[in-house]
């Protein structure tokens, strides 16, 4: 008896001091979550009844390399929201660490653009830590099954952060092509340079 | 006030040449650069729009200056866009950087990434440290302190 309940604080232990999740690979099914879009409702990816999947994109106004590719991330909503896999855009940053990426900030920038996504802040950075994103931007492309939204690619947009390269691979548009043609990815998970996610400060 | 021009175009042509130009440099040029087993080499990945990367360029510049008689070099490689190769040689006057300037020179950033360490997200800043006699080799997905760097060298030269 007694050995039993060493053993059941063992485990314990071993669930309690299990280190931090490094978040979702391909295959995993992502949980749906609940944040403020820029227009101040609240959006979930289960709003989306007709969706076959999601382009979940972290990114932000301040970095660079978001910044380098915002145009880019307005086409895949635009070539892929009518076919059933809209971008959802998450700012992860916290805004007192950058003041660029405020709730304000992220409104301007939504409608200045005319972002035709939403454009969602995390506020406890709680998503972003599911998610396992590292850096802006990363992109996490799900697909609708019966039993949940299934990671299919994590990564890069493209090779070509720049935009300058004409022959450049399109890793999001190859692997959101490859799910609506009915099959796999041949490319699940890139990298790519990016700003790191900005963490609150723990009290 | 001729004198002063000839001054002023002097004191220019110093405060240009007191800091090397920033070299490009590729990946197998960089795997080459750090081959030599004699020395520690210290290899920072930064940018200039990466706000904590710029924060810990000053550790950088104290450990290449601090132990300027040891076999250990401190690399600073620039992950900056390409285009902005003129910034970072500003950069690297206005900021005083002593170590070797270098800005990446890749056709992808996964595969100059992967190169360096296949556990690097690609997340900035990140640092590899080598020491070829040890056959020692790490990479850090991390901001470092000047203390925790001293550490990291002294544990491992």
């Amino acid at each position: 008896m007694k050995k039993l309940i060493v053993l059941c604080f063992v485990a314990l232990a071993s669930v309690a001091f299990k280190p931090a999740e490094p978040g979702y690979k391909v295959g995993d099914t992502a949980t749906d979550f609940k944040l403020k879009n820029v227009n101040g409702k609240m959006v979930s990816l289960a709003n989306y009844k007709s969706a076959k999947g999601f382009l979940v994109v972290f990114t932000c106004n301040h970095c660079p390399y978001a910044k380098a590719y915002e145009t880019r991330i307005m086409e895949l909503d635009k070539m892929y929201a009518s076919k059933g896999y809209p971008v959802i855009a998450i700012s992860p940053n916290d805004p007192v660490a950058e003041p660029a990426d405020s709730f304000e900030n992220m409104q301007k920038r939504a409608t200045e653009k005319h972002y035709s996504f939403p454009y969602l802040i995390d506020e406890t950075q709680d998503v972003t830590r599911a998610y396992g994103a590292k850096a802006t931007p990363h992109v996490y492309l799900l697909q609708k099954t019966a039993s949940g939204n299934v990671v299919k690619y994590v990564g890069a947009i493209d090779d070509d952060t720049q935009g300058t390269n004409a022959s450049r691979t399109n890793y999001v548009q190859n692997a959101v092509n490859a799910l609506l043609a009915g099959k796999q990815p041949e490319v699940t998970s890139t990298k790519a340079i990016g700003c790191t996610i900005k963490w609150k400060k723990s009290a | 006030m001729k004198n002063r021009l000839l001054l002023s175009i002097l004191l220019f042509i110093v405060s240009i040449t007191s800091f090397a130009q920033v070299k490009r440099i590729t990946l197998p040029q960089l795997e080459k650069r750090i081959s030599n087993t004699d020395t520690v080499y210290v290899v920072n990945f930064w940018a200039t729009w990466c706000g904590p990367c710029v924060a810990e360029l000053p550790y950088f510049n104290q450990l290449q200056t601090t132990y300027a008689k040891q076999l250990l070099k401190v690399l600073l490689v620039s992950m900056d866009f390409d285009s902005k190769y003129q910034a970072v040689n500003t950069f690297v006057r206005t900021h005083k950087l002593v170590p070797e300037v270098y800005l990446a020179s890749r056709k992808s950033d996964q595969e100059f990434i992967d190169g360096i360490n296949k556990d690097w997200s690609g997340a900035l800043p990140g640092t590899l440290i080598v020491n070829g006699k040890k056959g020692f080799r790490q990479f850090f997905e991390q901001e470092f302190t000047y203390d925790e760097l001293n550490k990291l060298y002294q544990t491992h030269k």
